[in-house]
C-alpha cells in the first residue's frame, strides 16, 4: 500500500487558503491534522476524499483511492434500522451487504442488541459508534475522520477515542480536529495548519491510544495548545 | 374533552348566526338562519348525496393526477437542471393566470363531463405538490451527500436512496397543501359549466332563490374539504413520519 501525498496550494476565489504544503499519510499511521478555524484543515480532508471544496486547488493527490468518512454529524439516514445504516455503503453501490459482517461490527463497537433500532432512538454517543461501524465495514484505506468526537459530551469522546483507536489500529486514518488533547492521545503524527502552512509536531513515545492524565500526553497537549495559541495570535 | 372547546365555539356562533336572524327579522331568501340549512340539508338529502358523490369523485382523481404531475415535474426538474431551469417559467405562468378565467376555457376544451373539471383541480394542486417536493429535494443534508460520493454511489442510487427519501417530509407538506385546494378547485369546475356536483347545484340554487340550499351545499363542501385534507393529513403521517 502506497503513502498518499497532497502537495498544492488552495485560494478562496483571490485569497490565499493556504500556501503550497506537502502532506504526507503515512501506511498504517494515524495522523491528527489540528490547526486553529478556518485555517482549511476540513478542505485538506476534503480534497483528500475527492469532496467538492468550493476553493481553488493547484496541486495533486497522488495515491488517492476510495476512502472511508466519518464526520461530525454522524450522517445517519433516519429511516434506515442502525444495521441498515452500518450497510449504507453496499446499500449505495446496489451491492448486497453480508449480515453476518454488520452484526460482527455492530457487536463490536457495543450495539449488537441496537441493530433494528433507528437512529432518533439512539444517543449522540451511539449515533457515533454506528457511524464508526458504516466506517469500518468500508474496509478503506484512508479512513478520514473530520472532528468525529467533537460533538460528545467529555466521557462519549474518552470512549469513542478509544472504541476508534483499538478498531482502526494498522489502518492510514487522517483526523481533523480542533483539540490537542485527542491529537495527543491518539495521533502517530500530528501535524499543526496554520497560514504560514504545514508543520510536524512532536508525539510522545508510548504507542496510541495514550491515557488522557499520561504526563507526556498532558505535556504534548499543553505545548500543542501553546502552538494554537500563536498560531491563531 | 378535546373536542369540547371547538364544539362549544361552533355551536356559540350558530346561536349568534340565528339570533342575528331573528333580532334583525332578515327574510331566509337573503340568509338563512342554521335552522333553515339544516331543514334544507335533510331535504335535499337525497341531490346532495348525489352531488357529493360526484364532487368527492372529481376532487380524488384531480387530487391523485395532480399530485403525479406535481411529483413527476419536481423530480425532472431536480435531476435535469436544464429542463427544470425551461420548465419553471411555464410553471409559474400555470400559477399566475386567474383559475376563474381558465375553467370555461376547459369546459370548452373538454366538455360538460367531469373532464374540465378534474382538469382545474390538476391545476390547483400540482403547483403546491411540485413546489414543495421540489424545495425538498434541493435540502438534502450536506452530510449525506458527502458519505454518498465518499462510499460511490451513483447520481441515480443518490436519488433514489437518499434524495428522494430525505425529501419525502417536504413532499407530504406539499400533499397537505393541495389537500385544501383540490375541493376548490372542482366546485370552480362545476360553477362554470355542466350540471353536476355540489358546485352545478349551488349555482342552480342560487338562480332560484333557494338560498338555504346554497348554504346547505356551501356546508357540505366545508365538511368534504375538512375530510379530505383529514384523510391526507393522516396518510402522509402514517407514510412518512419515519422519513422525517
Amino acid at each position: 500500500m502506497t503513502p498518499l501525498v497532497l502537495t498544492g496550494s488552495a485560494w478562496v476565489e483571490d485569497r490565499p487558503l493556504f500556501p503550497p504544503l506537502r502532506l504526507e499519510l503515512a501506511t498504517g499511521a494515524w495522523t491528527s491534522l489540528l490547526g486553529p478555524s478556518g485555517v482549511g484543515k476540513t478542505t485538506l480532508l476534503r480534497l483528500i476524499a475527492g469532496l467538492p471544496t468550493g476553493v481553488r486547488f493547484e496541486g495533486r493527490v497522488e495515491g488517492r483511492r476510495p476512502a472511508a468518512l466519518m464526520a461530525q454529524d454522524a450522517g445517519l439516514l433516519p429511516w434506515l434500522t442502525v444495521a441498515q445504516n452500518v450497510a449504507l455503503g453496499a446499500r449505495l453501490r446496489g451491492e448486497r451487504a453480508d449480515p453476518a459482517r454488520v452484526r460482527d461490527l455492530l457487536a463490536r463497537v457495543g450495539l449488537g442488541d441496537l441493530s433494528e433500532r433507528f437512529p432518533a432512538a439512539l444517543s449522540g454517543g451511539q449515533r457515533q459508534r454506528v457511524a464508526l461501524a458504516r466506517t469500518l465495514i468500508e474496509d478503506r484505506d484512508p479512513v478520514l475522520l473530520d472532528e468525529p468526537f467533537s460533538a460528545l459530551d467529555a466521557l462519549s469522546r474518552l470512549r469513542m477515542q478509544d472504541l476508534a483507536a483499538e478498531l482502526l489500529r494498522g489502518r492510514m486514518v487522517l483526523m481533523v480536529t480542533h483539540d490537542p488533547g485527542e491529537a495527543a492521545r491518539l495521533s502517530d503524527h500530528i501535524l499543526l495548519l496554520t497560514e504560514n502552512g504545514l508543520t510536524a509536531q512532536p508525539v510522545p513515545a508510548t504507542p496510541p491510544p495514550r491515557p488522557m492524565d499520561a504526563p507526556e500526553v498532558l505535556a504534548a497537549q499543553a505545548a500543542l495548545l501553546g502552538r494554537l495559541i500563536g498560531a491563531a495570535a | 374533552m378535546k373536542f369540547a372547546r371547538p364544539v362549544l365555539t361552533v355551536a356559540a356562533l350558530l346561536g349568534l348566526w340565528q339570533g342575528v336572524i331573528v333580532l334583525a327579522g332578515l327574510p331566509p331568501f337573503l340568509l338563512p338562519g342554521p335552522l333553515a340549512v339544516a331543514e334544507a340539508l335533510w331535504r335535499y338529502r337525497a341531490d346532495l348525496a348525489w352531488a357529493t358523490l360526484r364532487t368527492a369523485t372529481e376532487i380524488i382523481a384531480g387530487f391523485g393526477l395532480g399530485a403525479a404531475l406535481g411529483i413527476a415535474v419536481a423530480l425532472l426538474t431536480s435531476a435535469l437542471p436544464r429542463v427544470g431551469a425551461a420548465l419553471r417559467p411555464v410553471l409559474l405562468v400555470s400559477q399566475t393566470i386567474p383559475i376563474f378565467a381558465l375553467a370555461p376555457i376547459l369546459t370548452l376544451w373538454l366538455g360538460y363531463g367531469m373532464a374540465p373539471k378534474i382538469a382545474v383541480t390538476v391545476l390547483i394542486t400540482f403547483f403546491p405538490v411540485a413546489s414543495a417536493f421540489l424545495d425538498g429535494l434541493g435540502r438534502t443534508p450536506a452530510a449525506w451527500l458527502d458519505l454518498a460520493q465518499v462510499m460511490g454511489a451513483s447520481r441515480w442510487r443518490v436519488m433514489t436512496r437518499i434524495r428522494i427519501p430525505a425529501a419525502l417530509p417536504a413532499l407530504g407538506i406539499g400533499l397537505t397543501i393541495a389537500a385544501v385546494y383540490a375541493p376548490v378547485g372542482a366546485v370552480i369546475g362545476e360553477w362554470v359549466g355542466g350540471s353536476e356536483g355540489l358546485g352545478a347545484l349551488m349555482i342552480h340554487a342560487n338562480g332560484r332563490m333557494r338560498i338555504d340550499l346554497v348554504f346547505a351545499c356551501l356546508v357540505v363542501v366545508t365538511g368534504l374539504a375538512l375530510a379530505f385534507h383529514a384523510a391526507v393529513a393522516r396518510l402522509v403521517a402514517a407514510r412518512f413520519a419515519r422519513y422525517g
